[in-house]
């Protein structure tokens, strides 16, 4: 499903050469539910964007869902996530101006599908805000605006689901409703989440734990 | 506070040229303000200086009619104790010239020797002027050359006169240049005048004679002991006094009305420089949070940020002020055709100054507003970035921005004021910029709140994402559609006036069916005229209208001179001093009745005509029009309604008229409102046919000449055989309309094309407002999938939609500022001209979307990893 093959991820910084990857290779399966865990620094933020193609890597390649991201160019890779991949952030990611059901839209109309409106509707419900779609952003609680960033994130039935600290703006309870939303789709729709934290109590939850530190993976063990 | 400087001039390292852009939104207002008052200014001096020039003599006394027996004799007797008079007589006739046939209606003016007395009629050759007092000589406008195919040397007739064209005319003092292009001149000595023979019953023309008085002599005592005597024999004097202070009163109104058009500029430029600052302000959070974090106070914070924007203000305002004064260096080329004097530009400091202190004031007033948010950004922002929209909402309530707020209303009174002689002005031009400041703004606020509401889901999605865009936190929607607005709003109204009165034109081109007019045909003329004119092939003649000179006798049995005589009596009483003997009797409605009766109307000599039907362009307002059969009792006449108000007559009263000495009593039975725009001679007062029948008249008739060509003949044939009938071509009147009202409009124009490009600042000013959040959504939504294509569409739909807000309120405010004009000012129907709001409408679209998409490189360019960066 998704595979990465010897990632490497360098910045020029002056006259030097800064690695943030190292020759990083793994690959997951359909339907899994990893975490991706590390200190702060450690390059779980780069990983994750090149895995999802919000980023080219120095050396190496992803292959998600059978399409090599390194031959993609960066509107390719915009319609494959379009088509394939959901994202949830740590800080939310909502369209201040839009909606919360309009939110939830944006990704089923960039890709130009009809019905969003009955579609968002039912996601919407499906994380619990029926009655809040008319709602904007700033009229929602930090968990609320967590739970349209899910309902987006799944509104394209992504194959894969990338989380970025999806707990890390909220309190414990709040979070923990979060991972238990996230581990629900996960079993009914058959997505793959990538979840990206330095919990390791979430990361626990998890079936695979795939750990960082300076770059390189330095465990990797499945958890169940 | 060195200290504190050098800090405000290191910390504005990065932001120096966009607190520049922000503040030259403040430009034009500035630029404008700095070119009215020079010109004005500049203009005033040149009156003063040019006063006597202007009027040509120390005094001038003029009628309509020959100089009665007591003025003439005053006139004779300055002459003969050493106080010099000078003549002009002036009145249009048609000029022929018999070596090329060419023919032409000028403006005949005969000038004794030493007119005027101050300043010169500049012709080339430079003597040709002063040479024509000594034979048949005639110097003329060049138009008149030109459109009679002749050249110096030629023979000129006007009527049965014979004058050698000696010369052409380039300046005239007293006269615009756009005097030629409406009625060419054509100067032939006074002597000769008889010889031409036009001046024959029911002529039109103006008598003067000026006077140059000895430097003992004030104009003013002159006028004092003379007037009285004059105004009774129907001579209007003026003296140089007089004269100036019209002008100088027609150019501060001038200044006036365009000071308010400069002010409000300048008001929408605080605006955007608001807005402007507010984006500024949004991206100097973190390093205000950083400068508290390390001990500055919020009062130091502040004051970094405020000398900051007096720096940039000051470079505002000063550039502005440079443009203004280029513009009013350029001024009198392009308003050199409507200027009666040679203005000596120069620059003009006050002016300057002024503009410089407004400019800066304005611009430091509208950035503190903003301003005072830095002072509540906590340290702790530092740490934790708060939401940008939370640190606006805060500043919302802060008590400071009420009081700024409040400076800026009292600055807008200030400046109302300064610009006014008198505090009553001062409070009306402050009121008339809220009022077009409040409009623009309720066409704003209005325009936004609408846009939003009738977005459907069924629309394309870039298209409602562009709409959303317009309500993003921040956003500075309403101030760029205040600033688009505004230019749109002058450009178009301009256009709307211009294009409605050409249409008024046309109009009455058509209904009036007939192409030509011959005038001054006397009455034993009319059947030669007439038969010569159908003799000619396809024309036909569609009116003859009796024309019958006349003045009022008396009115419900009191005589006009009583009337006059005790208005004279009235003005040297007390105001509170009982009516007078002569005051009228008072009857109806007390409104209508109790005004006085305008001596003007009281006065003057009417031009009447006698038919027994109304015409196409008069209705009947109050009474009824006679028909053929009324045969009895004293005759019927009806009273165009405004005439009626100013005589004070209602229908039933009785009017006694003196026709060339002969008294004909009349009663009036009708008032009618009359089109005086029609092409079509119309009449104050209109007679029963049985009472003119028979009294001395003249005729006009029209005609329908199929062709311009033929037009010129028939034209010719008629001045050949009638050398006293003046003949003109509509179709060429049109013409002249047009390029005259083009010539109003291009020093118009040039304001209003200024004013367009007080939007471009105020728009990249807005964008970079919502900068941050701008980014942030491309990049949002590049994660989601969309393309580069996607995002450049969304930001398309956004600028378009912005262009087309600002033009919709602009064009919409111009289509009633034109409706009101036309309505009020000129009073003519007004149908709203769409292609030119339409063109306006599109080009302030493209500039909106050129200036967006410049302005949004850095969201193409972003990367969607920022998406994660940020969090």
């Amino acid at each position: 499903m998704l595979t990465a093959e010897s990632l490497t991820k360098e910045y020029r910084s002056g006259d030097r050469t800064l690695a943030v990857l190292k020759d990083v290779s793994f690959t997951i399966d359909q339907g899994a539910f990893v975490a991706i865990v590390g200190p702060s620094g450690s390059g779980k933020t780069t990983l994750l964007g090149l895995l999802a193609g919000l980023d080219e890597a120095s050396r190496g390649r992803v292959v998600l869902d059978g399409a090599d991201l390194s031959k993609l160019d960066e509107d390719q890779r915009a319609r494959l996530r379009g088509e394939k991949v959901g994202f949830v952030f740590q800080s939310f990611q909502l369209i201040p101006t839009l909606t919360a059901q309009e939110n939830v839209q944006v990704p089923l109309e960039l890709r130009g599908d009809k019905g969003a409106d009955e579609r968002a509707r039912e996601l919407l419900a499906r994380v619990g805000l029926k009655d809040r779609g008319h709602h904007f952003p700033t009229q929602l609680s930090g968990g609320e605006q967590q739970r349209v960033a899910i309902a987006r994130a799944f509104s394209n039935d992504p194959r894969i689901l990338f989380a970025d600290e999806p707990t890390g703006n909220l309190d414990s309870d709040t979070g923990s409703r979060i991972v238990e939303l996230l581990e629900q789709l996960n079993r009914e729709s058959g997505s793959t989440v990538v979840l990206v934290t330095h919990d390791l109590a979430l990361a626990a939850r998890t079936q695979r734990v795939i750990r960082l530190a300076d770059g390189a993976v330095i465990e990797d063990r499945l958890t169940a | 506070m060195n200290q504190l400087l050098s800090l405000a001039w290191r910390e504005s390292r990065t932001a120096r040229r966009r607190l520049l852009l922000y503040m030259s939104a403040i430009l034009f207002g500035v630029a404008a303000l700095v070119a009215i008052d020079s010109f004005a200014e500049n203009l005033t001096r040149g009156v003063h200086e040019q006063a006597r020039a202007l009027l040509g003599g120390d005094v001038s006394l003029r009628s309509r009619e020959k100089f009665q027996p007591k003025p003439t004799a005053l006139l004779d007797s300055l002459n003969s104790s050493g106080i010099p008079v000078s003549r002009q007589v002036s009145f249009s006739s048609m000029a022929l010239v018999p070596r090329t046939s060419g023919t032409r209606l000028v403006q005949v003016r005969a000038v004794s020797a030493g007119y005027p007395w101050y300043g010169t009629v500049e012709t080339k050759p430079a003597s040709a002027y002063a040479d024509i007092q000594g034979d048949r000589r005639a110097v003329v406008d060049p138009a008149v050359l030109v459109s009679l195919d002749a050249h110096i040397g030629d023979t000129l007739s006007l009527g049965t006169g014979r004058f050698l064209i000696t010369g052409t005319i380039e300046s005239v003092p007293g006269d615009a240049g756009i005097s030629a292009a409406i009625g060419p001149r054509v100067f032939i000595p006074e002597k000769y005048l008889d010889e031409t023979g036009l001046l024959v019953f029911g002529s039109r023309a103006e008598y003067e004679a000026l006077i140059k008085l000895p430097a003992t002599l004030s104009p003013a005592r002159f006028a004092g002991r003379f007037n009285p005597r004059l105004s009774s024999d129907r001579v209007r004097l003026r003296t140089v006094t007089e004269n100036e202070m019209d002008m100088t009163q027609a150019i501060t109104q001038m200044r006036d009305f365009l000071g308010v058009v400069g002010l409000v500029a300048l008001l929408l430029g605080g605006i955007g420089v608001a807005s402007g600052v507010h984006a500024f302000v949004m991206r100097k959070i973190d390093v205000v949070a950083i400068l508290r974090c390390v001990g500055a106070t919020s009062r130091q914070v502040l004051t970094i940020y405020v000398l900051q924007a007096i720096a940039m203000g000051l470079i505002g305002a000063g550039v502005g002020a440079m443009l203004g004064v280029a513009i009013q260096l350029s001024l009198p080329r392009v308003l050199k055709d409507f200027l009666p004097v040679d203005i000596d530009v120069r620059v003009v400091p006050s002016a300057v100054l002024t503009g410089l202190a407004i400019g800066i004031w304005v611009s430091l007033a509208f950035a503190l507003r903003p301003l005072l948010a830095l002072r509540l950004v906590s340290p702790l922002q530092a740490l934790r970035r708060e939401n940008d929209a939370e640190v606006m909402r805060r500043a919302r309530r802060d008590p400071a921005s009420l009081i700024v707020s409040l400076g800026i209303a009292a600055s807008v009174l200030i400046l109302g004021l300064s610009r006014a002689d008198n505090a009553q002005r001062g409070f009306a031009y402050s009121g008339g910029i809220a009022v077009a400041l409040g409009v623009l703004w309720l066409t704003a606020a209005f325009l936004t709140w609408a846009a939003r509401r009738v977005v459907r889901p069924s629309w394309p999605f870039v298209l409602r994402q562009g709409l959303a865009a317009l309500h993003r936190p921040g956003n500075q929607t309403r101030s760029v559609i205040l600033a688009l607005g505004f230019g749109v709003f002058l450009m178009s109204t301009l256009y709307q006036v211009q294009k409605n009165l050409l249409k008024q034109f046309d109009i009455k081109l058509e209904q009036s069916q007939a192409n030509a007019v011959f005038l001054d045909v006397q009455e034993k003329q009319a059947p030669g005229v007439d038969s010569l004119l159908r003799g000619l092939p396809g024309v036909q003649v569609t009116q003859q209208v009796p024309i019958i000179p006349m003045r009022i006798y008396s009115i419900n049995g009191v005589l006009v001179s009583t009337m006059l005589a005790g208005r004279a009596r009235e003005r040297g009483l007390a105001p509170s001093a009982p009516d007078s003997g002569a005051e009228l009797p008072q009857r109806g409605k007390p409104g209508a009745q109790s005004g006085r009766r305008s001596p003007w109307a009281l006065r003057r000599e009417f031009r009447s005509t006698y038919r027994d039907t109304p015409v196409g362009s008069e209705v009947v307002t109050s009474g009824k029009f006679w028909t053929a059969s009324d045969s009895g009792g004293v005759a019927q006449i009806s009273v165009e309604k405004d005439l009626a108000s100013e005589l004070g007559v209602v229908v039933g009263d009785s009017m006694t008229w003196d026709i060339q000495g002969v008294r004909v009593p009349t009663r009036i039975t009708s008032t009618r409102e009359v089109n005086w725009a029609r092409f079509e001679p119309n009449f104050f007062v209109v007679f029963q046919t049985r009472a003119l029948a028979h009294a001395p008249k003249q005729f006009v008739f029209l005609a329908n000449i199929p062709g311009a060509r033929a037009v010129a003949l028939a034209q010719r044939a008629v001045v050949q055989k009638f050398p006293n009938v003046s003949s003109l071509d509509l179709t060429s009147v049109q013409q002249t309309v047009k390029s005259v009202l083009g010539k109003v409009t291009v020093a118009v124009r040039f304001m209003a094309i200024l004013s367009l490009t007080l939007g471009i600042p105020v728009l990249f000013s807005a964008v970079s407002a919502t900068r941050r959040a701008r980014l942030r959504e491309g990049v949002l939504l590049k994660v989601l999938g969309a393309t580069r294509r996607h995002i450049g569409r969304i930001l398309l739909s956004e600028y378009v939609l912005l262009g087309a807000l600002g033009a919709l309120a602009g064009v919409g405010l111009s289509i009633g500022g034109a409706w009101a004009l036309m309505h009020w000012v000129f009073d003519t129907p007004f149908t709203p001209a769409l292609v030119p709001a339409a063109v306006v409408a599109v080009a302030m679209m493209t500039l909106s979307a050129v200036i967006g998409l410049l302005t949004s490189r850095e969201v193409f360019a972003s990367t969607p990893m920022e998406a994660l960066r940020e969090s």
